[in-house]
């Protein structure tokens, strides 16, 4: 029981975290239906932007608040990874809007490979170490010796997650840019007929997905401590089956799908093997792409010629 | 930012470049109404430019032994890069993207009639050159040692034509993206690695054939076995995703290909783990071997003995290796099979629609490209002796997926030339020392680094201006009356 609730408690802030990635690539697909094989590399360039940030703050500026320093840092990555996916879209994506339909993957999968090796050659390959930030813990029981214990960072990572959903989901529901894009994801060219700036909301789409991912980027950073140039590649593939897994362009699917992809991997290390964690990962994404491609909360797809 | 234009209209059938220029052009603007706007336009992609780079380029995290990470500044490269865009979009926008400018359209064409001229010649030269490679890596760099980097290269460059040609059978020819298809690479190099240096098949041969039956032979006996058994785990892989449309396929192919990889990693207790599969046996000239003594190569042909014969017979190996896949794909691409491939590529519906069984088509390109990707693994595992799960990474996986869509979808001499060009220019790549020079990198400069760097960047920039990759015109396996190139930009491919 004690281990159980252990897991359960570290499976949700990792489900966070690859719910909030999740958004992303769910956000994008609904609304042009492209798989943003980069996503998992913008949050790996958040992580690597809040890192600098983090540094820049303690160290040259000599903010001693962390929580100060991560709500900044919070910002200041948001803003430049939104930029960075605003630029993506404009120079990579944008102009294969038309193209054959394997075209924008292709192309970002170059821009995956790109974005990777660019932090690589501008940050190194090493391992990016930081000293831990919130190290506090609440020891919830004890029992012959083991304790469960909820860090502080985990319930930051949560209270954040949960906030900024609200915030998104109001986002989405009652403003008029989420009105744009559910009316660009239902029908482009008719939202584009009643005066709805189709590139612009699509362009707004990719800078609130790669915000999310800073968002996740940060609270990775905070929460393990150490960031390195090939992290987008795993949590990116694995946010994509928490959003393949909730239904693929739906919202609240993605964060369940997240959430169930945290707690299944945090279960099969704990119970399992931990070897083999990924490959429970990877093959939660085909089981699901094969026999239930519309997901648990998406609308099953109708092809059209 | 742009006006709200174009894209409004999804122009499936009629991408940008072939859009008759019918609009009758306007007249040139007033000089004021051009310099400004571009200047303008200069200013702002500069700054972006600029605030792109600002974090990652301008700080630098840098490890100072085991303390914690120091900042260092370059805020000096940023301003470099940042001026050399802005002057780049100042110089195209007064030139090139000038509004009003007259837009040439021959020269597409001139360039088409040229590969029409010399595309009959390509194949024949191609072949030729490959085959006396050799022969001209040891007259020009004088003897036979010397020439072991060249011949080391063109092995290298080999392998990869090969795993672009079988690559391609199944992304140019069927339309399928495939992101793991190193997955039946790993499946061949482990088949062989594995088979040759079992214990009790090398005891059972000793036993009933002869001594060291197995260790001189292994390779051909396993090379056919590696095709087979990775064509069946295309089968086994392809059998429930081929009904998935394209990027679903391509995401369940990326996770088959890590999961491969991965047990590859995990069971030790088959494949040694991380630390992988050494002293696999070195290739024998039809089970004589290559070495100094009185039964070796050398002595049976009496030639003096040197380690380079065993390269440049691994040379004619994976040249013959990649011939059958080309000869294959060739005379599949006649047969109602490759021609079903190319009619699912361009419409699936349509094809269904014409009592075509998708699953079937698609399945047979999947193993069939499989396959070559398998013999491909036996090749790498004797060239190398090692297999480890290292040489199976995503990485291997898109750089022959970048081999495929530079050299253009579909066409082999395309595929050919890109893999030489890719490979062979990112082994250039390490030679460029003079760009050490202190005036320009300085000594710490690594140009190798940026290998990736550049694949990804071209694999984005060739989608974006030429999508149908370095050639890009299709001669048509059946026609009418006349035999006629067809542009690639008038074919819409890969609806998988």
């Amino acid at each position: 029981m004690d281990i159980f609730l252990q897991q359960l408690i570290n499976g949700l802030t990792l489900g966070s975290i690859y719910g909030l990635i999740a958004i992303g690539y769910t956000m994008v697909f609904g609304i042009i239906g492209m798989v943003n094989f980069a996503h998992g590399d913008v949050f790996m360039v958040s992580a690597f932007i809040a890192l600098i940030c983090v540094l820049l703050l303690t160290t040259v500026v000599g903010i001693s608040s962390i929580f100060l320093v991560l709500a900044i840092t919070l910002v200041v990555a948001m803003a430049f990874t939104g930029l960075v996916s605003w630029a993506i879209e404009r120079l990579a994506y944008r102009p294969l809007r038309g193209s054959f339909r394997l075209a924008p993957m292709i192309s970002a999968i170059g821009m995956s490979i790109f974005l990777s090796n660019f932090v690589q050659v501008a940050q190194g390959p090493r391992n990016k170490p930081l000293p831990p930030m919130v190290p506090d813990v609440i020891v919830l029981m004890e029992r012959d010796g083991y304790q469960v214990t909820l860090a502080y960072k985990q319930i930051l990572i949560m209270a954040v997650t949960a906030g900024l959903l609200f915030g998104f989901w109001w986002l989405v529901q009652k403003t008029p840019l989420g009105r744009a894009q559910r009316a660009c994801e239902q029908d482009r060219k008719m939202a584009a007929l009643l005066g709805i700036n189709v590139d612009r909301t699509i362009s707004l789409t990719f800078v609130i997905g790669a915000a999310l991912a800073a968002v996740a980027g940060v609270l990775y950073l905070m929460y393990y401590g150490v960031v390195n140039f090939a992290d987008g590649f795993v949590p990116g593939v694995k946010a994509f089956t928490a959003a393949v897994l909730g239904g693929i362009g739906s919202l609240p699917g993605a964060v369940l799908g997240g959430l169930l992809i945290g707690l299944i991997e945090t279960f099969w290390s704990a119970y399992f093997s931990i070897e083999y964690k990924d490959v429970a990962a990877f093959s939660i994404l085909v089981v699901v792409l094969i026999f239930m491609p519309q997901g648990l909360l998406g609308r099953p797809e109708v092809e059209k010629v | 930012m742009a006006p709200h234009r174009s894209d409004l209209w999804e122009r499936e059938d009629t991408p940008p470049e072939t859009t008759p220029a019918a609009p009758p052009v306007p007249p040139a603007p007033a000089a004021d109404a051009v310099v400004l706007p571009a200047i303008k336009d200069a200013v702002a992609s500069g700054v972006i430019t600029g605030l792109l780079l600002l974090p990652l380029v301008g700080f630098r995290a840098t490890e100072s032994g085991s303390g914690p990470l120091t900042l260092t500044y370059r805020f000096g490269l940023v301003a470099v890069f940042a001026l050399l865009v802005a002057g780049l979009r100042l110089v195209l926008n007064l030139t090139l993207w000038r509004p009003g400018r007259k837009i040439r359209d021959n020269r597409s064409a001139g360039l088409a009639a040229l590969s029409a001229k010399v595309a009959p010649a390509a194949r024949p030269a191609f072949f030729a050159l490959a085959l006396l490679y050799p022969l001209l890596a040891v007259t020009l760099s004088g003897g036979l040692s010397p020439s072991r980097y060249w011949v080391d290269l063109g092995i290298y460059i080999l392998t990869y034509v090969m795993l672009g040609w079988g690559l391609n059978i199944v992304v140019g020819l069927a339309g399928l993206l495939d992101l793991g298809y190193v997955a039946f690479y790993a499946v061949g190099a482990y088949t062989f690695a594995l088979l040759s240096t079992s214990v009790p098949l090398n005891a059972f041969f000793d036993a009933h054939v002869a001594e060291g039956f197995w260790a001189s032979w292994s390779f051909f006996v396993c090379l056919p076995m590696a095709g087979i058994l990775a064509a069946l785990w295309g089968v086994i892989l392809g059998f429930p995703v081929l009904r998935l449309r394209g990027d679903y396929l391509a995401i369940v192919t990326l996770a088959f290909g890590e999961i491969i990889r991965l047990v590859l990693i995990n069971w030790v207790s088959l494949t040694n783990g991380g630390a992988g599969i050494s002293s696999v046996p070195a290739i024998t000239f039809f089970g004589v071997p290559f070495n100094g003594n009185d039964d070796g190569f050398a002595a049976r042909f009496g030639l003096d003995y040197d380690s380079m014969h065993r390269m440049i017979f691994l040379y004619f190996i994976i040249l013959g290796l990649a011939a059958l896949t080309a000869l294959v794909t060739i005379r599949l691409r006649k047969m109602p099979v490759g021609r079903a491939w190319e009619a699912l590529r361009e419409d699936e519906i349509a094809c269904r629609s014409l009592g075509i069984n998708t699953t079937l088509t698609k399945l047979t390109a999947f193993a069939t490209g499989a396959m070559f990707g398998g013999f491909a693994g036996a090749f790498f595992a004797v060239r190398v002796r090692f297999v480890s799960p290292e040489s199976f990474t995503f990485m291997e996986s898109a750089v022959i997926l970048a081999i495929v869509v530079l050299g253009g979808m579909g066409s082999q001499m395309g595929v050919a030339a890109a893999a030489i060009l890719l490979i062979g220019g990112m082994e250039m790549l390490r030679n460029l020392s003079f760009l050490k020079a202190s005036f320009l990198f300085g000594p710490d400069f690594d140009p190798s680094l940026y290998r990736m760097l550049i694949f990804g960047f071209a694999m984005v920039a060739v989608m974006v201006w030429r999508p149908r990759g370095l050639v890009a015109n299709r001669m048509p396996t059946i026609f009418l009356k006349q035999r006629k190139a067809v542009s690639g930009a008038l074919v819409k491919e890969g609806h998988g």
